[in-house]
């Protein structure tokens, strides 16, 4: 092995970096301990990057160039006040869209690194005494290249669609299972062939049609879907970092690597099995993209009936127990401040609030429980699917505000509904349910037809979500 | 070191993820996904190895891109976690 030898201390700070990066996931178990965990986080990157810049000083003729390592300080001050700044304004409903912008950059670096890596295979150590790139480094190479790319393109399509630049929904090119099937066996054929021969035109090759890869896989996949494809670009994300750390053999980039490549795996599986679909289903695309899909959809006539903020506030007030669901669509209307006020009121009443969060709520894990935080809601008085579920027979209002999908029974009941199997909260055994919608006309992500609307103890609110909670605020004021 | 050691780390690694992100609560899922997301930019690491490098111009420029993409996410990654964690407050605080 022809690798630069790192001194020993380097090596060291490396291995705690890795394990201060363990204890920052570690911290994550409870809100008490993450801001301690964060603050692992900061020091294990710290670590490493130090110890990188004091081991690879930037030399000219042996003596240190002043100059490399100024523009180096620079673009890490950039990139520091770029993301400081993006940050600090970012509202937390967009918090998706920049999740999914932070992944395109982890990709992008990725290929960037492993570009590099080629132009310079001696400045990582990767070069066999003929001369040649060890034929291991370019296998790590070119899947650490191919990997960041997809990440890369496929977050660039997750933003667009989050960001509302491109149409959530799913969007089909004929033939594109045989299309990505094959350009993904082209990709893993190109990496073999890399081996026997390492041309320019190998490795731009495999970055090419990883970014066509990553493009292709994310376009078919509708809005409802992208709590699992967030999750699986950070996974990605994770696998790129180590696939660069097997080149160049570090333990920092390795052990993030992994953690962050089964986070991102873990999540994705919780966020499948939260609405009863497989990986690989999702992955296919095309949920969403067809209307007439499954039961109920010739049943638009039956009665229901509509209800003011005054009813809402009236029939709160004298209630001893509501459930709170919310949805995307609270996060869309900007809902959860004055839903936290809602809440606070009907507390002075002497009403016992809770919240409930699904987990395939929103656009990434854990959305609705940020937002609600946000509001100040007390993170104790909010709820998972399984740790409420048994509540609601002895609700007495369920209040959907938002949410549509994750309340619809025919989850439980039709099996030719595309949502068949999916863990619905129990909202039909509550007393009343009260449903902001904006119109009767619009149905969830999923297309079905929800049978709660035209239950006898539904009452629907139709109007935009914050201005339906603010108009029962004023009536419960009173 | 030998291509086994470091497989051997990559897994055990694999492990302890599993394990640590199961203990996640899912109510801090999203400030999870921010945080791994500042410590995937350890690739950043790379980008300075090639930075650093004065023996190929078109590298370290490569390095020195990587380098501000990688240095947005960490500090915007971490800055946002933190920024998230401090809203999740419990009920006896007030």
């Amino acid at each position: 092995m022809e690798h630069t030898v790192l001194p020993a201390w380097a090596l060291l700070a490396y291995l705690a970096s890795g394990v201060l990066f363990i204890l920052a996931l570690r911290g994550l178990s409870s809100p008490a301990t993450s801001r301690s965990g964060n603050r692992y986080g900061m020091i294990g990157m710290a670590i490493a990057v130090v110890t990188t810049l004091v081991t690879h000083v930037p030399e000219t003729a042996g003596a240190p160039d002043a100059v490399a390592i100024a523009k180096i300080l620079a673009a890490i001050a950039l990139g520091a006040a770029i993301g400081v700044t993006t940050a600090r304004r970012i509202q937390m409903t967009a918090m998706p869209q920049l999740v999914a912008a932070f992944h395109s950059l982890v990709g992008l670096a990725a290929v960037l690194v492993g570009l590099a890596a080629y132009l310079n295979p001696g400045a990582f150590g990767i070069l066999l005494p003929s001369g040649a790139i060890n034929p291991d480094s370019r296998i790590e190479m070119g899947l650490g290249i191919a990997i960041g790319a997809i990440t890369f393109s496929g977050s660039v399509i997750a933003f667009l669609k989050l960001n509302g630049n491109m149409s959530g929904a799913a969007i089909m090119l004929p033939g594109r299972h045989v299309i990505n099937l094959g350009t993904i066996v082209a990709i893993l054929g190109l990496v073999g062939y890399f081996t026997q021969d390492e041309a320019l035109w190998v490795i731009a090759a495999i970055t090419l049609l990883s970014f066509i890869i990553g493009f292709l896989l994310i376009i078919p996949i509708g809005g409802a879907d992208m709590p699992v494809v967030v999750s699986m670009l950070n996974s990605y994300s994770g696998w790129a970092a180590a696939a660069m750390g097997f080149t160049l053999h570090n333990t920092a980039m390795i052990i993030t690597g992994a953690l962050v490549g089964s986070s991102g795996a873990i999540l994705s599986y919780i966020m499948c099995k939260a609405m009863n679909r497989s990986f690989i289903s999702v992955i296919a695309g095309g949920f969403g993209a067809t209307p007439d899909a499954g039961g109920g959809a010739a049943k638009e006539q039956r009665p229901w009936k509509r209800g003011s903020a005054e009813d809402a506030a009236f029939l709160m007030k004298e209630a001893e127990n509501v459930i709170i669901i919310p949805g995307y669509g609270m996060a869309v209307a900007q809902a959860q401040h004055v839903l936290r006020e809602m809440a606070d009121l009907l507390r002075k009443e002497g009403v016992n609030v809770k919240f409930a969060i699904h987990p395939v709520a929103g656009r990434m894990p854990g959305h609705m429980n940020v937002l609600l935080a946000e509001a100040n809601v007390p993170y104790d008085e909010v709820f998972e699917l399984e740790d409420i579920q048994g509540e609601f027979a002895q609700a007495d209002v369920a209040f959907i505000i938002g949410a549509n999908d994750v309340v619809n029974p025919a989850a439980k009941t039709d099996k030719s509904s595309p949502i068949y199997g999916m863990p619905v909260f129990d909202v039909d055994k509550a007393k009343t349910i009260m449903f902001i919608k904006r119109s009767m006309g619009g149905v969830g992500y999923a297309g079905v037809d929800n049978d709660v609307f035209y239950m006898d103890q539904t009452m629907m609110l139709l109007a935009d979500a914050k201005k339906m909670v603010e108009d029962i605020n004023k009536a419960l004021a009173h | 070191m030998d291509f086994i050691s470091i497989l051997s780390i990559f897994v055990m690694a694999c492990f302890v993820g599993y394990y640590v992100v199961w203990s996640v609560t899912p109510a801090l899922h999203t400030p999870l996904m921010a945080v791994t997301n500042a410590i995937s930019s350890v690739i950043i690491v790379g980008a300075l190895v090639a930075s650093a490098a004065t023996t190929s111009a078109a590298s370290s420029w490569l390095g020195l891109a990587a380098v501000v993409m990688a240095s947005i996410n960490i500090f915007g990654g971490f800055a946002v976690t933190a920024r998230m964690l401090a809203m999740y407050k419990s009920k006896k605080k007030g």
